[in-house]
């Protein structure tokens, strides 16, 4: 790439909030026709620095230049003016439209007083045609995937002539084959000279689609520099500021009984419709299962299934030989059930209430945490105090709201709490959710020593990278069903990836066998 | 809907402002706001009996405030208080004038815990079927307010046996055995109608904040109302403790109408409409901010400008009305707080503008001080 006048350039970037500063003289460049990652940390003043350049927020100091040009952004219209456009990671559209419907949202095209939709239509056709977005811009958005959901926010920025482009976190929703597709989308982009910035924490994404990367520590921009070349170890090291290990070590696993037994349940989602069925998994002391699948074909269903939160309508669960099919959740937790709840703040915490209060959340009912109905702070502040130390949660204090702390330090006040009290199943789903390198090493630590100390642990995630460091066994779960089981040291993300879209493993592994061959 | 907690300078600005409407509207139809509002002080504070008046109505509006309280610390809006508060007076009047002949010791305790239990029992039910079926808690409590209401008139009108009816639109007045009221009490406030009621009010708040904050079924309540999800993970049942905490807000507006029977008026009358403590309680409890003791300044507050209302229209010829307009106006000072959180900043803004420029004043003077003294 020649170096000639950037597209964006930010410089000296300053956002103070109080006394706290979000960035920290930051500086930024990118090309016409660059992938340019933005590397970070939660916290680490990405979203900030995005929220600036797209008119959020105002900068307290620093320079934009567009083109060359000095600009002020100054709100998000200014910023969609000047062609900068974003591809949120939580999807801003509206189900019961169209995807054309959706698109010119906002900038409809009008003949009199009725939507030329016709027009529109075309328009987002040929667009689609040349940057590769395949889509039916007559489709509702209810009815496609959530990949071609994410076309369709590309194609709304590209609409509006954005001429740069911010992804922010894009695949988190993905499978692994959609991320590929995407990739080569972004590729696309910018061969036809779009600008990209590309938000994310995974590494393996930043070395297959940038071109350059800068990392952000801490509110400063650390360093900038092509992408070619550099491990994924390199990138995580820099972002953390120190070695970061990725493949947790551990022993192989010597599974004894059977802990948890799911026997041929089938469960129910809100709707009324069956999302899991005929599911059958067992769980042994001293193995971690993990549980791979794309969000949304049961594994929510399953683990509310398992823990009481929702009716199993029927089959068995059953703990260390005892049947606890639809017992109450208190029961179920009583009986030696460590829970991390996929959705932290709609399950696993009271946001308003304080740290302290939250780490007894399980316990409070209990001496010596409460005496006849008594609470006893005293003893709640204890066992905070000795969760806090014990698990490195970072708050300003155990009194401060679980809301106000940070999404890695809720986490792993989850975490603490789920695991403190010596529990014989750890049902952990989504435990790295939108945390940094850091805390996922932390919590993957834990998790593995929760096996070592011989619990059984089963492990639901999206994050294939996640099951496959953790897991001793892997099972696939597509539409409610188990596709298949595999041992983790005989399977890869390939094979997992296929197994997820419902292919079945011998299919699966027959297709992979003809890759190879081709 | 859980009662925002408002911090005090809201609550203070919510009534200056409400105050300074009621002096503008008072000026507006040519009333002296001055004179009016001294009127309305002397009314209030003019003789023991009208402190007596006050701590009177006092008494109820502490208990229903307690009550809303609770309720919307579970994430309810008990709109009920007054239906509740009602079952509580018409079943302990009944109740005592049934017995006349039963002991005091015997007759209060238990007449006390019979109107809490029916008033429990009124608000349990809209508790329970919003538990079960998800129906609006709003609009059952609204419309139980009606049904409490009618049925307590035909209760009174049609059910009652003659003889401890003093008319058909009255009971006759409970006995000694089941008032509540105390004759040094009565003395020392020149016979006004205060009674233990306003110890038992007083109590109350100690032991509703007691069971809010310090146990673990006011912990229950307090997660279900902020999270119900995470509290049904954390093994609490959201459904029964709903029901439970609606029972307690109930119950505490059932005792509110068991004291107005036992304490206030003695007896039981037909109601042209549902009684104000309800909907003045929850006005409290809003002024109040969520905190016990912002409903004990709240309610002191409002039965002042009640009592002191009353004396308004004789000596100054403000209407009494005006009171309400006040009442209201504060209210929607309480809802519109982020008015106040606006002005609040404005100023503070403007005073920290001030105190730059004045200490820049002072460093320019100083520093050309300095220089005349450097001359």
């Amino acid at each position: 790439m020649t170096e000639s006048t950037p597209v964006i350039e930010m410089r000296h970037i300053v956002k103070k909030f109080g006394d706290f500063a979000a960035n920290d003289d930051i500086n930024l460049q990118v090309q016409q026709g660059e992938i340019h990652a933005l590397l970070g940390e939660n916290g680490a003043g990405k979203s900030t620095l995005m929220n600036i350049l797209t008119g959020l927020l105002q900068p307290t100091s620093g320079d934009i230049l567009i083109n060359g040009q000095p600009v002020v952004v100054d709100s998000p219209s200014k910023s969609d003016s000047l062609g900068i456009g974003m591809v949120h990671q939580h999807f801003m559209l509206i189900d019961a439209f169209t995807v054309t419907e959706n698109i010119v949202l906002g900038s409809e095209i009008t003949k009199g007083l009725s939507l030329d939709t016709k027009t529109a239509a075309k328009k987002i056709q040929s667009l689609s045609d040349q940057y590769g977005l395949a889509v039916n811009p007559m489709a509702k958005i209810s009815d496609i995937s959530v990949g071609q959901q994410q076309r369709v926010e590309i194609l709304k920025t590209l609409y509006r002539g954005a001429d740069i482009l911010i992804f922010d976190e894009p695949t988190a929703v993905l499978t692994p084959q959609e991320i590929d597709e995407l990739i080569a989308i972004m590729h696309n982009l910018a061969k036809e000279g779009k600008s990209i910035i590309l938000i994310t924490h995974k590494l393996d994404e930043i070395r297959a689609a940038a071109d350059r990367v800068t990392v952000i520590r801490a509110g400063k921009s650390i360093k900038t520099f092509p992408v070619a070349g550099v491990s994924s170890q390199q990138l995580a090291d820099l972002m953390v500021g120190r070695e970061v290990s990725f493949k947790t070590e551990k022993e192989p696993a010597q599974p004894k009984q059977t802990v948890l037994a799911i026997d041929n349940i089938e469960v129910d989602d809100a709707r009324g419709v069956a999302a899991v069925k005929d599911f059958s998994l067992e769980v042994k002391a001293g193995e971690i299962v993990g549980l791979a699948g794309i969000d949304g074909n049961g594994q929510t269903e399953l683990i509310q299934g398992i823990t009481g939160l929702t009716k199993v309508k029927s089959g068995h669960v059953t703990l260390n030989g005892k049947d606890v099919t639809n017992k109450k959740p208190r029961q179920i937790t009583e009986s030696g059930v460590g829970h991390i709840p996929e959705d932290r703040l709609r399950f696993g915490m009271e946001v308003d209430m304080t740290l302290s209060e939250n780490l007894s959340l399980q316990t409070y009912y209990k001496q010596p945490i409460s005496k006849s109905g008594v609470l006893q702070p005293a003893e709640m502040d204890k066992l905070a105090n000795k969760l806090v130390k014990e698990f490195d949660v970072r708050a300003a204090s155990i009194h401060v709201t679980a809301g106000s702390m940070s999404g890695g330090n809720q986490q792993k006040a989850v975490v603490a709490r789920e695991l403190d009290r010596d529990n014989d199943l750890i049902i952990a789903a989504q435990p790295t959710r939108g945390l940094d390198v850091g805390a996922i090493e932390y919590i993957h630590r834990r998790l593995i020593d929760q096996r070592t100390a011989g619990k059984a642990v089963l492990v639901v995630s999206f994050e294939l990278d996640e099951i496959l460091n953790l897991s001793d066994r892997i099972a696939v779960i597509n539409a409610g069903k188990i596709v298949g089981i595999v041992d983790a040291k005989e399977t890869n993300k390939q094979e997992l990836g296929l197994l997820m879209t419902g292919m079945s493993l011998k299919a699966a592994r027959e297709a992979l066998k003809e890759e190879v061959t081709v | 809907m859980v009662v925002q907690k408002n911090n005090f300078s809201v609550a203070l600005f919510s009534v200056l402002f409400g105050l300074i409407v009621g002096a503008i509207i008072m000026l507006v139809f040519g009333y002296n706001p001055i004179s009016g509002y001294i009127a309305l002080i002397s009314s209030a504070f003019g003789s023991m009996q009208d402190i007596g008046g006050v701590l009177t109505q006092m008494t109820p509006l502490i208990l229903t405030a307690l009550g809303f309280t609770v309720a919307s610390t579970a994430g309810f809006f008990n709109i009920g208080l007054s239906g509740q508060a009602l079952a509580g007076w018409v079943g302990a009047v009944w109740y005592a004038l049934s017995f006349p002949d039963m002991p005091a010791f015997v007759m209060i305790p238990s007449a006390l815990i019979l109107g809490t239990a029916l008033g429990a029992v009124a608000g349990l039910i809209p508790g329970w079927l919003r538990a079960q079926f998800g129906a609006s808690e709003v609009i059952v409590t609204i419309m139980m307010n009606y049904i409490l209401l009618f049925l307590g008139n035909n209760i009174l009108q049609n059910t009652m046996a003659k003889s401890i009816k003093e008319s058909a639109e009255t009971t006759k007045q409970v006995g000694h055995n089941a008032s509540l009221q105390l004759k040094w009490l009565t003395d020392l406030t020149q016979g006004s109608s205060v009674s233990t009621g306003i110890f038992i009010a007083l109590i109350m708040i100690v032991v509703v904040w007691f069971v809010m904050k310090k146990t673990t079924l006011g912990f229950e309540i307090t997660a279900v109302g902020l999270n119900p999800d995470a509290a049904k993970y954390a093994g609490v049942s959201a459904k029964r403790t709903a029901v439970v905490a609606m029972a307690i807000s109930g119950g505490l507006a059932g005792l509110a109408g068991t004291i107005e029977g036992l304490g206030n008026y003695l007896n039981f009358f037909t109601q042209n409409s549902s009684p104000s403590i309800g909907f003045d309680g929850m006005a409290v409890a809003l002024l109040g901010g969520g905190s016990y003791l912002g409903i004990l300044g709240a309610a002191a507050l409002f039965s002042v400008l009640k009592i002191g209302g009353l004396g308004m229209p004789m000596s100054s010829g403000v209407p009494f009305e005006l009171v309400d307009i006040v009442i209201a106006s504060i209210i929607f000072f309480v809802g519109a707080n982020y008015l106040i959180r606006l002005i609040q900043k404005r100023i503070k803004a403007m005073d920290e503008k001030a105190a730059a420029q004045d200490a820049a004043k002072k460093s320019s003077k100083a520093a050309s001080k300095q220089a005349k003294g450097g001359e």
